[in-house]
């Protein structure tokens, strides 16, 4: 009996703490709990280049990476105040859903499911994406048109896989997917020839054929996308406090780079400004940063930290990076592309 | 008699505690039937609390993915029931051939460690002692990269035998073609070697391949031992009997050693079974679209992850119980009958 009763102890001790790990601290103290540990917990792939990967050191670069240095200044006062965790694509929904993560900075595609129906809020883009093919070139292939009974090489649990099958279907083309559960092994097997062809978003495509094809001349990223793929952070629903400074240091970012605001004139600009735009953005005027939660510096301490959008852009996909994209839709408003920002004011 | 006998008016303790032990065991099962339901029910709240969508309603909506390879009819436009379904296919359709080469290679591995031949013994023991000692997961990428980075081209394959290619598309063999309503074959069909691909026949591919090759060769090696130990658990007396009456060594080992090393063989050699069904969930690392890949590109299509986890743990442990059953009716057959 006294056994059977340890047991029974023991048995609901375990399921008291599954329930207590069921429903974890509930929402709107994002900012009170980063606060508190004094880093931000940042959801990023487990290496894209450009976008989040780590160094020989275990130092993360990237896009995303950039972001969160930014969002840690603004809040933190300290860029380097983030914790990376890797996420591979299956995992990442779960960890922000259970709180694992404060955001989630991992090229994600915004779409109406995930926005919807998964608990989360997408902040806004970082990115704009489409889906594409890289092919060897030896193939002569040109559109994706071409790529009739082809076996093409694909990451499982990404918007790709049901583009991939929806593009060819409306084009009443046969294709045979080869789906990997992980991203290494999916593009191994595609350089090693299983493939015909490789489908990804560009930017990733760009990545492989730099990054990890033994001559990257040998292969070509065919022209036309066949998706749309905003790549943005999100976070959790329920916490509107930290969605807007989530938000709103993407936006200053933004502003930053559509006022001359760069990681080396911010501090002259700072002192010297006339400009009540940038006053207002570098909090010199005006306190924005109390309605956000934050102190009157966040965004000056974004930008000092990780440059305007521009800069990050440039440092991690731009034509002198290892992706050398071209900076297209990924341009200021103003010049032509879709990056926008509503006012700082 | 009992102690209690001797206790005089006081009922024997005996009475009480079988009453007693059933009001603590039905009052233990409310309580874990309590605790399990408050789990699902505040799980279930939480999820609605967040905005998190949860039910089974998804599988009647279409997938939107493709299955690489299927055994039975699927495509984009169907249910996702119908894409776990050809993922459970593809499961079944690499268990089975497994546990059948895998059944061949470990008996005839086992019988080599208990050679007389030397060489023959090193063989077998080098073998066991190289693969077990691998992890799965480790030995599955070596093969499905042996198979793509080494093999020729689809458009140049290397020809094995009479109509049968190997290349990076995998592996074409003849087939036999049926006829509506006929029970044999009407003629076979020879795979032929043309300009970019290898056409006709039938053909597996090297996902399924290194899955295979990867689950036989892993398995076989504790299959062995088991068989090994099986046989070596069969006292020597019964060897010397067996030959004494003028069996040979074979007649010794098919009627004498064998009907009873597999009494202890085949409880732990389901064991296996169940391993290898179970292992074949590490298919998704090369690309085989199994259950569990199948599952996985759902999770991510829906965000469900409770959902198709339950899919996923549910089909394998029907397929666990099913083979267990046959193991244990084969079980019954080779087990010692009556109190002997």
């Amino acid at each position: 009996m006294t056994r059977t009763s340890t047991r029974l102890a023991a048995a609901l001790g375990a399921a008291a703490l599954a329930a207590g790990l069921a429903n974890p601290a509930h929402a709107g103290k994002t900012l009170d709990t980063i606060k508190q540990r004094g880093t931000i917990n940042c959801g990023v792939s487990t290496g894209v280049a450009g976008f989040s990967a780590p160094d020989s050191q275990g130092n993360w670069s990237g896009l995303d990476v950039d972001t969160c240095h930014a969002i840690a200044a603004a809040v933190l006062g300290d860029a380097k105040k983030v914790n990376f965790v890797p996420l591979n694509s299956q995992q990442r929904f779960a960890a922000l859903q259970s709180g694992e993560v404060d955001l989630l900075a991992r090229n994600t595609t915004w779409t109406l499911t995930r926005d919807a129906s998964l608990g989360f809020h997408f902040t806004t883009v970082t990115y704009y994406d489409g889906q594409g093919f890289l092919v060897p070139k030896k193939l002569k292939i040109t559109s994706p048109k071409q790529l009739k009974n082809a076996e093409v090489c694909v990451q499982s649990g990404t918007t790709n896989e049901k583009n991939v099958a929806d593009y060819f279907r409306a084009n009443n083309i046969k294709i045979k997917t080869v789906v990997f559960e992980g991203f290494e092994a999916s593009f191994k097997a595609f350089f090693a020839g299983r493939c015909q062809a490789y489908t990804t978003d560009v930017s990733g495509l760009a990545g492989l054929r730099n990054k990890e094809a033994k001559n990257p001349d040998d292969y070509v990223i065919l022209p036309d996308l066949i998706s749309k793929e905003p790549l943005g952070p999100l976070v959790r629903r329920g916490d509107d406090e930290w969605f807007a400074d989530v938000k709103w240091v993407i936006y200053a970012l933004i502003e930053a780079e559509e006022y001359g605001l760069t990681q080396a004139n911010v501090d002259e600009q700072k002192a010297n400004s006339k400009d009540p735009v940038v006053q207002r953005i570098l909090g010199t005027s005006e306190d924005t940063g109390k309605l956000l939660g934050l102190d009157k510096d966040w965004a000056y301490r974004a930008i000092k930290a990780a440059g305007n959008y521009g800069e990050i852009f440039e440092r991690n996909v731009g034509p002198k990076s290892v992706l050398k994209l071209p900076r297209g839709a990924n341009n200021l408003w103003s010049k032509g592309g879709l990056i926008y920002a509503p006012p700082v004011r | 008699m009992t102690p209690d006998a001797a206790g005089g008016g006081t009922p024997p303790p005996a009475r009480r505690i079988p009453w007693a032990a059933w009001a603590f065991q039905a009052g233990l099962l409310l309580v874990l039937l309590g605790l399990g339901a408050w789990l699902l029910s505040s799980t279930l709240d939480h999820l609605r609390e967040r905005g998190v969508r949860a039910g089974f309603d998804f599988l009647k909506d279409p997938a939107g993915f493709e299955i690489g390879e299927s055994w039975i009819h699927y495509e984009s436009s169907q249910p996702f029931w119908r894409a776990f379904l050809a993922g459970l296919a593809n499961t079944v359709r690499v268990a089975v051939p497994g546990i059948a080469l895998t059944t061949l290679l470990g008996t005839l591995l086992g019988l080599g460690r208990l050679s007389r031949n030397l060489l023959l013994r090193a063989i077998a023991t080098a073998y066991v002692e190289l693969i077990r000692n691998v992890p799965l997961l480790v030995q599955l990428f070596m093969w499905y990269f042996a198979l793509t980075e080494l093999l020729p081209a689809s458009g140049e394959a290397l020809k094995l035998g009479p109509g049968l290619f190997l290349s990076k598309s995998g592996m074409s063999f003849p087939w036999p073609l049926w006829e509506a309503g006929h029970f044999w074959p009407s003629a076979i069909e020879w795979p032929e070697a043309g300009e970019l691909n290898v056409s006709g026949g039938a053909s597996v591919t090297p996902e399924f391949l290194a899955v295979l090759l990867g689950l036989v060769t892993y398995t076989a090696a504790f299959v062995a031992e088991t068989v090994r130990a099986g046989i070596q658990s069969v006292s020597q007396g019964q060897w010397h009997a067996a030959l004494s009456v003028g069996l040979t060594p074979r007649q010794t080992l098919r009627f004498i050693v064998l009907p009873q090393a597999l009494r202890v063989i085949v409880p732990s050699i389901t064991n296996q079974y169940l391993n290898l069904t179970k292992n074949s969930s590490l298919a998704v690392a090369v690309g085989y679209p199994e259950l569990v890949s199948v599952a996985n590109t759902a999770i991510n299509q829906t965000g469900r992850a409770f959902e198709c986890i339950a899919v996923i743990m549910s089909v394998y442990l029907a397929l666990s119980l099913l083979t267990s059953a046959l193991m244990n009716r084969y079980n019954k057959r080779v087990a010692l009958r009556g109190g002997a």
